[in-house]
């Protein structure tokens, strides 16, 4: 690591005046900087200290319907909160989903959204060409191994993934996430929050040098929503395809689909087109489902290694789909 | 904001209150336990928050101790596998992984019985899988991991399934 000096911060004001300053970084539950900073994926020279900021760790009910969650929740404490359980199961279950239970008591839902792509050769210890770690070296996955690259929305400079869980439930829950910076803050849809790799693909999200995400606020509840998560064991692993899926009901008949694929993308993917055509299809007929997905796999683009995520993701859709169909409403 | 390149840490250790100088904010609560205090009963594993053999309580709970900055730690109180026997007398943890033999090499045993003792208290033993499921914080290489569910299960007071 290379050396930086370290502040515990005290309030929100001192915090994004601080962290405004270049080579600021803010520490909340520590579980990716703290890697960044032995890769050197990050190298920071001011280290701001957000853990005990007051006032950012509740989850709490919207006047009109909704709910607001505090960025430094602790990620256990958002998927095992009551309200969170009840009208948003597609949420606690993606966190549940996520990382190991010592590692959610550290992480924050507000941190794990900013996580940086788990290619292999974005994170190799002696560096290697990636338009991520170092912009014009050139994408070793591009012809190397990618079979856990993406599908959608890739270019030649970038093919990785994000691998966050619970960015694909805010995806398809449409959460917007809301920030607080020196010259203001914003609402930022969850869904147009992570940056595919054909304008800067040295980006992550669309956040700004000291912007500091405060809270993740929820819609109206989604009782009918559900999260599958494909990966090669059963627990504590990455993606390799998962699946949020919202429904709103009519009986068997499904009034509106919201659906987003994880681990696809470099940012969680919107099945729109799917979503579209979902949009009166009885829960009970499979191949209306099929097609409806297959809609949207008009524009999927397989790696040399990967094409079989293809067919696995259409599966996952659909499966999410009926897994979120059987949740009580 | 006034920025250190150098700390006072206070924090509290299996009960024992610390005032520690001139502490790098580069030293991770896992290599100050180790380096400093010398406890070494907790273990440097992967170093990456992936092996879990680091795993302490951190106020009650269970975190990865190499993904924690020494100096956020200010304040608080940290139990580690040498502070979880009452005296002589072992945790109920630590006895029930003797009984079932729940270790081989024994390297991530510290961060399977601290991540073990939460979990019973966090109440995740319903069922076999639930254990396996919240215990898959803690990679064992020897793959004991029948012995350690058994362990865990008899330690929670449940019967085998």
């Amino acid at each position: 690591m290379t050396p930086f000096v370290y502040a515990r911060a005290d309030s929100l004001g001192e915090t994004i005046a601080a962290g405004a300053a270049p080579d600021s970084a803010f520490l909340a539950g520590g579980t990716e900087l703290l890697n960044w900073l032995r890769l050197g994926i990050a190298e920071p020279t001011r280290i701001i200290d957000i853990s005990r900021l007051d006032g950012l760790d509740q989850v709490e009910a919207l006047p009109g319907g909704g709910l607001t969650i505090g960025a430094l929740t602790h990620l256990n404490d958002v998927a095992q909160h009551a309200l969170v359980m009840r009208d948003y199961p597609v949420l606690s279950q993606a966190i549940l989903n996520a990382a190991s239970p010592q590692l959610r008591n550290l992480a924050t839902i507000g941190g794990n959204l900013l996580q940086k792509t788990r290619c292999a050769y974005f994170r190799a210890e002696e560096q290697l060409p990636c338009n991520k770690r170092q912009l014009g070296s050139g994408c070793s996955a591009l012809h190397g191994i990618n079979d856990n690259h993406a599908i959608f929305g890739w270019t030649e400079d970038c093919v990785a993934t994000q691998p966050s869980d619970p960015a694909v439930a805010l995806a398809a829950l449409d959460a917007v996430i809301v920030t607080a910076h020196r010259s203001g803050g914003r609402r930022i849809p969850a869904a147009e929050f992570h940056l595919l790799p054909d304008t800067r693909p040295e980006a992550d999200n669309v956040l700004q040098q000291g912007e500091l995400i405060t809270a993740i606020e929820l819609p109206a509840p989604a009782p009918r929503s559900a999260y599958l998560k494909v990966r090669e064991r059963e627990s504590y692993e990455y993606a390799i395809v998962s699946a949020a899926a919202v429904l709103e009901m009519d009986g068997q008949t499904i009034r509106r689909a919201a659906l987003a694929l994880g681990s696809v993308a470099l940012r969680p993917w919107r099945l729109s087109a799917a979503e579209e055509q979902l949009a009166g299809a009885e829960i009970g007929d499979r191949e209306a489902l099929s097609t409806a997905i297959e809609q949207s796999f008009a524009e999927a683009r397989p790696l040399s290694q990967n094409a079989y995520k293809i067919e696995l993701a259409k599966t996952a859709a659909l499966r999410a789909i009926e897994r979120a169909a059987r949740m009580p409403s | 904001m006034n920025f250190h390149d150098r700390h006072l840490l206070r924090l509290r250790v299996n009960g024992e209150d610390h005032s520690l100088s001139d502490l790098d904010p580069r030293v991770t609560l896992l290599d100050l336990l180790r380096e400093r205090l010398h406890l070494t009963g907790t273990k440097k594993g992967c170093n990456f928050g992936e092996c879990g053999a680091c795993t302490v309580h951190l106020d009650e709970r269970r975190v990865n101790a190499c993904m924690i900055l020494a100096v956020s730690c200010e304040g608080r109180e940290v139990t580690t596998i040498e502070g979880l026997a009452n005296g002589d007398a072992l945790h109920p943890v630590q006895q029930a992984f003797i009984d079932h033999d729940g270790f081989q090499c024994g390297f991530c045993t510290p961060g399977q019985v601290m991540s073990a003792a939460a979990l019973i208290e966090e109440g995740h033993t319903g069922s076999d899988a639930e254990i396996r499921e919240w215990m898959s914080g803690n990679l064992c290489r020897c793959s004991a991991y029948p012995q350690i569910v058994e362990a865990v299960r008899s330690a929670a007071g449940r019967a085998s399934q």
